[in-house]
């Protein structure tokens, strides 16, 4: 039984938790639900006494009785590991480079003192096993660059779990992860949580996630805990306006009325892209590496149209030959009729014809410029009109900002906000496509609600079309007519958005929808009443 | 916000160089191509501030002229490191894994496998020693020093996605080095250079104290120890004074260049 | 790993080439004759067709370079204009001076420069990583041959506890050998020691910000356990790169070395062979200077991949 009371956290005398209180019962899953800068970290932490230096802790945290706040460094030292275990977001550095998985997972055994050597490498191999990665194709001398992100994560909980601990802490465990990956890491969880009777704070900011894995959920926001209780109670019944607002954004449906034109804006026929694979040999050179295999599709004026896939598919290879910065091997690509080119051979015409909003607001800009300057570049296109600035704050307005953003550095402004920006940089010129890269992936559920009601309000008034790419099926659910699934370079299933969904055709597609974590039907019945 | 100890110490210590050596053009307190050996090795005076040396010119003097060459070649040496340095390693990272790319890191490796002295020495044993041989030699090495950083940071930079929103503007290579990679670079070329600068001042005394660098009678710190060598058993002020202004200037250089890294790069990392 | 070594090696052996090419050109073609060069302008024509001859000047000049190349690597370095002796025995005489001269000042810059850029990685925001701080800021200021000077005044001069200079010879005995060694070793070591020092620390604070830790620390071991685990073998990465460059400045900076404190190593007789304008001393040494530095970039880039599991896998 682990225990919170009145928790509260200030660092360099900025709060950061303000009386936390909650209590997870052996053996149970707790989920600690909220957005960034809600604390939900922070209280992991806590726990772990991890904190960053000038971190100022109130309250009491009792685990098995002990008040682990007042644990010394090293008694907190004994404990980390073996009773209180913690998992993180970021798999693909959590890993030391130079040192094997197996020798990893054995010194969580060593440093405990539990084991000798050759028992504690015994105990690792065993733990290995158990996580899902099997010694023939994973063997202890393995090292973690050689693992994908998912194995690296499991490689993590075996360490995390090697000595059996009371309490595991998954913090934002599957976030970096692909749909159909997490599904494996988190019903891995469930299973471990089982058998060992171990208890388990799930930290996420998914509340699909959630929904399908805890036993009881707790809501955070600006530090502070708002609303929490049995899972499924919660949902059906849940009474803060923030916990209801969070709700409403996660499954949030745009009005958008689709107006798909009869004239193709964008063609891809029998696209073919093959890149040159890294040397092994010395004297052997591999043969290509074909990220793209004979993709076709068409995507109509006015329409939306998905490209749903998981990382390694080839969807941003395609999206690349799209725009034009990376030639195909075969194949051709045609906007509004005319060929697309690769590199010098593209002409501005064409290349203002379509535009991208990225993924990362925080790589997206050139951290020198002003938001004028960065909104003005496409006009490198085309010749830099006299009333720039009118252009500007046109572009600056439609989505939402104040024109006066345009004399401001990009930093001074968060992440929802960029990605306006972003768009308003994509709409300068007014392209024909807009190319959406996970352009919501990054944002908050509550600010990812809002760019999706811009998107379609945008579509529906300037007539654009979107290819919007994601992984996220719920979003792809929520802003498309059709849509693209691609699997290893190829389109495996197209058609209507609904159609797709509910009743899909290929059996990647199925295993995508299964993988994808869902709020029941009947819990948001009640919602929608 | 925290004071920039290092930066302002850094920063009088270097002004204070450079204004001695503005200064020397106008004004030295005697005349240093005048050889009054009746005056040789006195000792500190309200004449002779620091004393003179064997042949009896005014110590203060002397510093202040050899700091103008080792100021001289250790500026040009980074000018020479960065003016070629910076735009191959800039055309390298744009074409990353080409052949010019290939070439350009093998002339840097080429290079490197000659450090500053050994192309001096090369330099003069064809053309004799000269103060233009010190700086040719360390100008030369800089350029890979220059080209390999530039590279590595601009490497970096080229994987951001502005670089790729600035590509679908349809803009260039050429174009996007100078607009987007270069002014977030900069930071570090500049550190980079006042690292080079220090180095420049160091290997100029060590070239000049082994006779490849400025000859005679231009004076320089390195010469002005060589000289001093003969004397160390009875006089060892002339050892002393051209080490510590060496000292000095290497020194208010390399806080100045910590101190102006501190400020550029706002990232505090704290541990845990 | 193999498959690295081999190709470093062919890396390495092109270098080589290149260089060759660039000494061969500096010294052979740029004089323009180079018989009439050594001997000045004031030679008589007889006199530099004979040296002609003597110096096998007559070929082609790719003649004359692969004859020089595969001379060198069958050892033959030349005869010296000046000596009349064989390059290689000049060679081989200074070797043992400048060479171990090179490695102990290797060795006691990694023996220092180590354990204090532990230290002050470890104890860093307090006292002493300050003082350790401001010391090697120091160290990377002071010239090493000004260095060289105060330690002859401190420790030869006034307390006698060394000679001023001058090399005492193996044939004494390796401890005689060492003494005369030591205090240039010393004052080549000090600048050294004090770059590699800040480094180490600046590398191991780099590391400490990584990832990796974190999940140490939450497997429960304590900040001490967690540097020295996980921490010291990824921060060494950046510092061994760091000592390969380091040794190119040694091997310079032990020539410069070598005049303060008169010893009879590779630095003299290439200073010499300038003066006397022996352009096939000078022609040796430097191919054997860079043969040096190349063959350290060379052992570093192995020893990187037997450090870093993820170099050797190609990727």
């Amino acid at each position: 039984m682990i225990s919170l009371q009145n928790l509260t956290l200030t660092i360099h005398d900025t709060p950061i938790l303000t009386d936390v209180s909650f209590e997870i019962p052996q053996g149970q899953i707790f989920g600690l639900v909220g957005e960034s800068g809600s604390g939900k970290s922070m209280t992991a932490l806590a726990l772990m006494q991890l904190l960053p230096l000038g971190s100022v802790v109130g309250g009491h945290v009792t685990v098995e009785g002990a008040d682990v706040l007042t644990l010394s460094e090293p008694d907190m030292c004994a404990l980390r590991g073996n009773e209180i275990s913690m998992i993180f977001q970021e798999p693909m550095t959590a890993l030391n480079p130079v040192q094997s998985i197996g020798n990893q997972v054995a010194e969580t055994l060593l440093i405990h003192g539990k084991a000798s050597k050759s028992e504690a490498a015994k105990i690792a191999r065993k733990m290995l096993d158990r996580v899902g990665l099997p010694a023939d194709r994973f063997p202890s001398s393995r090292y973690p660059h050689e693992l994908s992100g998912g194995q690296r994560q499991r490689v993590c909980i075996a360490m995390a779990i090697a000595l059996r601990p009371k309490l595991l802490i998954a913090d934002e465990p599957t976030t970096a992860l692909d749909v159909t990956t997490q599904a494996q890491i988190l019903e891995l969880l469930r299973k471990l949580v089982v058998e060992e009777n171990m208890s388990l704070l799930l930290i996420t900011h998914d509340l699909a996630v959630v929904a399908g894995m805890a036993d009881h959920v707790a809501v955070m926001r600006k530090g502070e805990l708002v609303e929490q209780g049995p899972t499924e109670q919660l949902f059906k019944t849940m009474t803060h306006p923030y916990t209801k607002q969070l709700f409403e954004a996660s499954s949030h449906q745009p009005d958008r009325v689709g107006d798909t034109q009869k004239t193709p804006i964008l063609e891809v026929k029998n696209a073919i892209r093959e890149y040159a694979a890294p040397r092994t040999k010395l004297f052997h050179r591999p043969a290509p590496f074909r990220a793209v295999n004979n993709v076709s599709f068409t995507l109509m004026r006015g329409e939306s149209l998905g490209l749903v896939g998981e990382s390694g598919c080839g969807k941003s290879t395609l999206t690349r030959a799209i725009l034009g910065l990376d030639p195909l091997q075969g194949g051709e690509i045609r906007l509004s009729g005319e060929p697309v080119l690769a590199g010098e051979h593209m002409p501005a015409s064409l290349r203002q014809k379509v535009q991208i909003v990225f993924q990362d607001p925080y790589g997206s800009f050139n951290p020198r410029h002003k938001v004028q300057r960065l909104v003005m570049e496409p006009f490198h296109l085309t010749q830099v009109p006299e009333n720039s600035r009118a252009h500007v704050a046109e572009a600056l307005e439609t989505v939402g900002m104040e024109a006066d953003a345009m004399d401001r550095y990009i930093h001074e402004f968060s992440g929802g906000q960029r990605q306006r920006i972003a768009i308003a940089r994509a709409l300068v010129l007014h392209p024909d496509l807009i190319v959406l890269d996970e352009a919501v992936s990054a944002l908050d559920v509550s600010i990812r609600a809002q760019i999706l009601d811009l998107l379609a309000d945008l579509q529906t008034r300037l007539g654009l079309s979107y290819l919007f790419i994601s992984h996220d099926l719920t979003v792809v659910r929520a802003i498309t007519d059709r849509v693209l699934v691609m699997k290893a370079g190829e389109i495996v299933e197209q058609g209507p958005t609904e159609q797709v969904f509910t009743a899909p055709s290929h059996p990647y597609t199925q295993q995508l929808l299964d993988a994808a974590p869902q709020i029941p039907d009947d819990w948001q019945e009640t919602k929608h009443a | 916000m925290k004071l920039p100890v290092q930066l302002i110490t850094g920063t009088i210590l270097t002004g204070f160089f450079v204004v001695a050596v503005a200064l020397s053009f106008f004004w030295t307190p005697h005349d240093v191509t005048i050889l009054t050996i009746a005056d040789k090795l006195q000792t500190p005076s309200a004449e002779y501030w620091l004393g003179t040396d064997h042949f009896g010119r005014d110590m203060f003097s002397m510093l202040m002229v050899g700091a103008r060459t080792s100021i001289a070649v250790a500026i040009v040496a980074v000018g020479i490191g960065m003016g070629v340095g910076v735009p191959l390693g800039l055309m390298a990272a744009a074409n990353r894994g080409s052949l010019l790319d290939e070439v350009i890191m093998r002339g840097n490796d080429l290079i490197f496998a000659f450090p500053s002295l050994v192309i001096a020495i090369l330099i003069t044993a064809v053309f004799g020693p000269s103060a233009l041989n010190a700086i040719l030699a360390i100008g030369i090495f800089n350029i890979p020093v220059f080209a390999r950083v530039t590279r590595g940071a601009a490497l970096s930079v080229w994987t951001l996605d502005y670089i790729l929103a600035a590509r679908t503007c349809g803009k260039r290579a050429l174009r996007i080095s100078v607009e987007h990679i270069l002014p977030n670079i900069a930071n570090l070329l500049i550190v980079q250079g006042t690292i080079q600068f220090s180095l420049g001042i160091l290997a100029e005394a060590g070239l000049s104290y082994v006779g490849l660098g400025a000859q005679p009678p231009t004076p320089s710190w390195g010469r002005m120890l060589a000289d001093a060598q003969t004397y160390i058993y009875s006089d060892a002020r002339l050892a002393f004074l051209p080490g510590i202004a060496i000292v000095l200037m290497v020194l208010g250089l390399n806080l100045m260049g910590d101190g102006l890294r501190d400020l550029l790069d706002p990232r505090i990392r704290r541990e845990r | 790993m193999i498959r690295f070594a081999a190709t470093r090696l062919l890396s390495l052996s092109l270098s080589l080439l290149m260089a060759s090419v660039v000494v061969f050109a500096v010294v052979e073609v740029i004089p323009g004759d180079p018989a009439s060069y050594m001997l000045g302008l004031n030679a008589a024509p007889e006199a530099v067709i004979a040296l002609r001859d003597e110096l096998g000047l007559n070929g082609t000049l790719w003649a004359r370079y692969f004859g020089w190349v595969t001379g060198m690597l069958a050892g033959d370095f030349g005869t010296s204009y000046t000596y009349r002796v064989p390059v290689s025995d000049l060679i081989t005489q200074r070797l043992w001076v400048s060479l171990p001269l090179a490695l102990f000042a290797l060795l006691l810059s990694t023996l220092i420069a180590f354990p204090v850029g532990l230290i002050a990685a470890a104890r860093r925001g307090k006292p002493s990583d300050y003082v350790i701080m401001g010391v090697t800021q120091l160290g990377i200021a002071v010239p090493n041959f000004w260095f060289a000077m105060l330690l002859v005044l401190v420790f030869a001069i006034n307390l006698h506890w060394f000679n001023a200079g001058g090399f005492a010879g193996w044939e004494n005995g390796l401890l005689a050998g060492l003494k005369s060694l030591t205090l240039p070793a010393i004052s080549l070591a000090l600048p050294q020691a004090s770059i590699l020092a800040r480094i180490m620390r600046s590398s191991l604070l780099e590391t400490l910000t990584q990832d990796y830790i974190r999940t140490a620390r939450a497997k429960g071991l304590t900040r001490a356990q967690a540097l020295r685990r996980h921490a010291l073998r990824n921060a060494m990465i950046p510092v061994l790169t760091i000592i390969g460059l380091q040794f190119s400045f040694l091997i310079a900076g032990g020539i410069i070395i070598e005049n303060v404190f008169y010893l009879p190593g590779l630095g003299r007789l290439i200073f010499q062979g300038i003066t006397q304008r022996d352009l096939v001393v000078v022609e040796s040494v430097v191919m054997l200077l860079v043969f040096a530095v190349i063959t350290v970039t060379f052992l570093v880039d192995i020893a990187y991949a037997a450090v870093d599991p993820r170099l050797r896998s190609g990727r």
